[in-house]
């Protein structure tokens, strides 16, 4: 009998269990490891003789050329609201599965995330006898607890031979929205459990011969809202891959097997390398930053992402420990892959954008966080709202890097303060006018206000956070395929500003109703609306807090029938001030909203939002307080509260003595009323959140994470984060109602013995 | 030599001081958390963010709510600038922003030339958005 060794019998265990894996699920060796893969013997070898750099850089090119016409038929084709206004991105991959280039107009995140499923394919399905990888095969994903920004997001990816061998991956990605979640439009603020999410594929072959397998299509069809959007979009990025794949195999033919696969790694290598350069011109130390998110989307919850950002030598460490725990039962969680593609995205997009667009920027980098923790949440927590935590990831950088940025005598980019960074847009989805089932999103999402900048202000809805190219979209096109009409639209939200020596640019009014349908609805998924969410920058103010503002119970196109001119303007500070339309119920509610009913001329209004300031009020030059007054960006009073100048109302003409004298006054003011910081912290600091804060995260010692579970406050380690479940609001509500009945009911005391003295005098009770 | 930290913070590598960059005033050791030579204001939240609409209609203004937000306003205690706006629950312990190693500042900077006033970046993102809506143009949108 052959008796087997140690290692045999190990090894032999080792394969019987991956033979026998009941689940392929998430790989956490794929999924935590956000570096890149060490050298295939293919790349050392050529690396190892050297490559041309005249040649490489001609090849970059040509594959840029590559990737930009591919991203242009999708963005022409596509059918969703995400791919007509730039939510979109091609990519190509080393076959090691690591993102090499992104179209240079795509959205980063989309690409940086997408090399997690295709380290997936190539580790389970390459020589799995029931599936495998073959010229002209195409594999479909969008959950992206396996790589992705959220289950909204759809990629093909395509694997690229040439004679035989598998040289490249390649893929397209598009924000397609709907995907039957339990409420339309993909991004459910609702859901509880991941089972909520609507459909979740993990990677699979949905294209062999270059051609979609029509039982595969049919079944994503019958699972979502909006089963033409499904088809047209599957077939035009299989389409603008098999586009790519064409011009590559041209590089190919042109210059070979050797140019191509050394030009995608030393793309990469080349990346890492300056990105250590970078970093080691930064001064050695700590910056700081926190964060705070006001909301679950479905109750107000106090979430802190707290961020230290450490540099020695060419090292440098993202240390995210001490932030929120995960949530059991809402939808705000991220995994952390996820996580990091929007750090990736937030370096490219705030901090260094002259790099080249791979995940090569993060790969020198280490990124700690507590397991179990909002930005690192185990797979079953629900995320289809992982914007939350992801928005924020896209603009931590901006404070502490500027902090380490500042003393650098080269500057790659400009200082700038940070965007607004909330999803401030319509989610929809009911019966269209033409009787179409849909569900999705309005890309007003892309037009957040950008942070003041160190020489000047910022612009107004500039881009979304997440991609500097994408646009904010037309809403003609729009009102043709859904039923929501634009009362007010791109109107600069007046007053609600980041101030600053250079204030921020700003956000403007969304004022949407709905005309023609049998059935449309609404959500709204932003924090923000008791604490500001964009950042000051040095002594800059953040934004403001915004509200979700409702006129309900009226129909507005019967208003204005009876009346064209009951709504002088639709302004919504005005509208909801003066409630010109009698009869309806006006309210201000915070910007989380689960998916409600519109009904015909009811009006639901929002606003994107400002980013932050920039330095210290009192230094704005007065003449371009003026101008933003001319503009009618800004209230009189603001202009004297806050900025102190003094000048002619009508004119606009500054005393500038006047106003040197009353901002001198300012600053003597600030003395006589400021504490020295140590006394001021003595009064100020307490040892624990308040208690009216439902607070989530460390406070004086991160190790030691607060939450409100089941109702009431925990403090747990930081290494043995439970989660938090939190309670219904309907059933807290209907509790407090019925503790109100309750106490309403109670028999009324009996009546005392003792005479009043009315009754003392004989005084009798007039009768009704 | 002085190496320009923030818009209104240098450290005097020769001193090893905080210092205002608007008016020299020494705000103490660069191996400390600079807030400890600044003056602290507890800022009512409304007072910058002002109600824009009228509370006694709304609990919700479009301002912040006070009682889950504070703005810690930093000064210069010799002429007043503003150098932080640090917002922040009610009673949690401020942030120790900026921590950095004085040494290897030190050793940094002792090959670099001074920096007296930082040069302006250029605004790549912006430069992008500006060229993605200019190629949008020209495929026939209108804005």
């Amino acid at each position: 009998m052959n008796v087997l060794t140690k290692d045999e019998d190990r090894a032999l265990r080792e394969k019987f269990l991956a033979d026998n894996m009941l689940f392929l699920g998430p790989d956490p060796e794929i999924m935590r490891n956000h570096s890149l893969a060490p050298r295939t013997a293919a790349e050392d070898d050529i690396l190892g003789r050297g490559v041309d750099k005249h040649q490489t850089h001609h090849i970059r090119g040509l594959i840029n050329a590559a990737l930009s016409e591919a991203f242009t038929m999708v963005n022409q084709m596509g059918a969703a609201p995400g791919a007509k206004w730039g939510d979109l991105v091609t990519g190509i991959y080393t076959n090691s599965g690591d993102l090499a280039m992104i179209a240079p107009h795509g959205i980063i995140a989309f690409a940086a995330c997408c090399f997690y499923p295709i380290k997936f394919i190539i580790k389970y399905w390459v020589n799995d006898a029931s599936v495998g990888v073959r010229d002209g095969d195409g594999f479909i994903h969008n959950d992206a607890r396996y790589g992705g920004v959220h289950n909204t997001d759809q990629s093909m990816m395509m694997p690229l031979f040439w004679k035989g061998e598998l040289i490249c991956w390649l893929s397209s990605t598009i924000h397609e929205g709907e995907n039957g979640a339990c409420e339309p439009g993909g991004m459910p603020a609702a859901a509880e459990s991941k089972y909520d999410e609507g459909i979740k594929m993990s990677p699979f072959k949905v294209v062999e011969n270059f051609q979609l397998k029509r039982d595969l299509v049919t079944f994503l069809q019958n699972s979502v809202r909006d089963p033409k959007l499904q088809l047209e979009d599957m077939k035009v990025k299989l389409h603008a891959v098999m586009r790519l794949r064409e011009r590559i195999l041209a590089i190919l033919e042109q210059y070979g097997r050797d140019a191509l696969i050394g030009t995608l790694r030393s793309h990469l290598e080349d990346v890492e390398v300056e990105m250590r350069r970078r970093i080691a011109e930064l001064p050695d130390g700590t910056t700081r930053v926190l964060q705070f998110m006001d909301s679950s989307l479905r109750e107000s919850a106090m979430q802190k992402v707290a961020c230290a950002i450490t540099v020695k030598g060419e090292r440098m460490t993202l240390d995210f420990r001490g932030s929120a725990p995960q949530f059991l039962n809402r939808c705000v969680n991220t995994n952390v892959a996820s996580f990091k593609a929007a750090l990736c995205t937030g370096l490219l997009q705030n901090i260094w954008p002259d790099l080249p667009h791979t995940m090569a920027v993060l790969s020198p980098i280490e990124i700690l966080t507590d397991r179990n923790s909002i930005m690192d949440a185990e797979g079953e927590m629900p995320q289809s709202m992982s914007l939350m935590p992801m928005f924020k990831a896209c603009v931590v950088w901006t404070i502490p890097m500027n902090k380490l940025n500042y003393s650098v005598p080269h500057r790659y980019s400009a200082v700038i303060a940070s965007q607004y960074d909330q999803a401030a847009t319509f989610v929809y989805g009911g019966l269209t006018q033409h009787g179409d089932v849909t569900g999705n999103f309005c890309s007003d999402i892309n037009g957040m206000g950008q942070g003041a900048r160190s020489h000047a202000d910022g612009e107004h809805s500039v881009s979304p956070v997440f991609g500097f190219m994408a646009d904010s979209g037309e809403h003609e096109i729009n009102e043709e395929d859904t039923p929501i009409i634009r009362l007010g639209a791109q109107r600069l939200a007046k007053d609600r500003i980041g101030w600053g020596k250079y204030r921020a640019g700003m956000g403007y009014e969304q004022i949407a109703t709905v005309r023609g349908t049998g059935l449309w609805g609404f959500m709204t998924g932003c924090e923000g609306s008791k604490f500001p969410s964009a950042q000051g920058l040095f002594g800059g103010y953040s934004c403001p807090s915004y509200q979700l503002m409702k006129i309900k119970g009226i129909n507005i196109f019967a208003e204005l029938e009876k009346n064209p001119k009951v709504v002088e303007v639709f302004d919504i500070v005005e509208l909801m001030n003066k409630q010109p339309i009698q009869g309806a119920q006006y309210s201000s509610n915070d910007m989380g909203m689960t998916f409600e009913i519109c009904n015909e001329g009811e009006i639901y209004m929002i606003c994107q939002g400002s980013g932050g300031g920039y330095g210290d009020v009192l230094e704005r030059d007065p003449k371009l307080v003026m101008k933003d007054l001319a503009e009618d960006l800004m209230s009189h009073e603001n202009a004297r509260d806050i900025y102190k100048v003094v000048y002619d109302a009508t004119t606009l003409v500054v005393d500038e003595a006047a106003t040197k004298a009353l901002r001198d006054r300012t600053r003597r003011e600030r003395i006589k009323r400021g504490k020295p910081f140590d006394a001021f912290c003595k009064k100020w600091v307490t040892k624990e959140p308040p208690a009216h804060i439902p607070y989530y995260g460390s406070w004086n010692d991160r190790t030691t994470i607060y939450a409100t579970s089941y109702g009431r406050r925990v403090a747990m380690p930081a290494d043995a984060i439970q989660g938090a479940f939190m309670l219904n609001p309907k059933d807290l509500r209907i509790a407090e109602l019925e503790a109100e009945i309750s106490r309403l009911k109670k028999p009324p005391r009996p009546a005392k013995t003792t005479k009043t003295p009315a009754a003392k005098a004989g005084v009798k009770k007039k009768s009704r | 030599m002085n190496v320009l930290i923030t818009e209104y913070l240098r450290i005097n590598l020769d001193s090893e001081q905080w210092e205002c960059r608007r008016c020299g005033h020494a705000h103490g050791s660069a191996r400390e958390n600079y807030k400890r030579g600044l003056l602290v204001y507890d800022r009512d939240p409304r007072e910058i963010h002002k109600p824009l609409l009228d509370p006694a209609k709304y609990e919700r203004t479009y301002s912040p709510d006070p009682t889950w937000c504070r703005i810690l306003e930093y000064y210069c205690a010799s002429c007043g600038t503003m150098v932080e706006a640090e917002y922040l629950p009610p009673g949690h312990p401020p942030l120790h922003d900026i921590e950095l190693d004085i040494d290897a500042l030190k050793a940094q900077w002792k090959d670099r030339k001074e920096v007296v006033e930082p040069t302006i970046g250029p605004d790549l993102a912006l430069e992008k958005a500006l060229h993605r809506r200019a190629l949008h143009k020209e495929h026939g949108h209108a804005h």
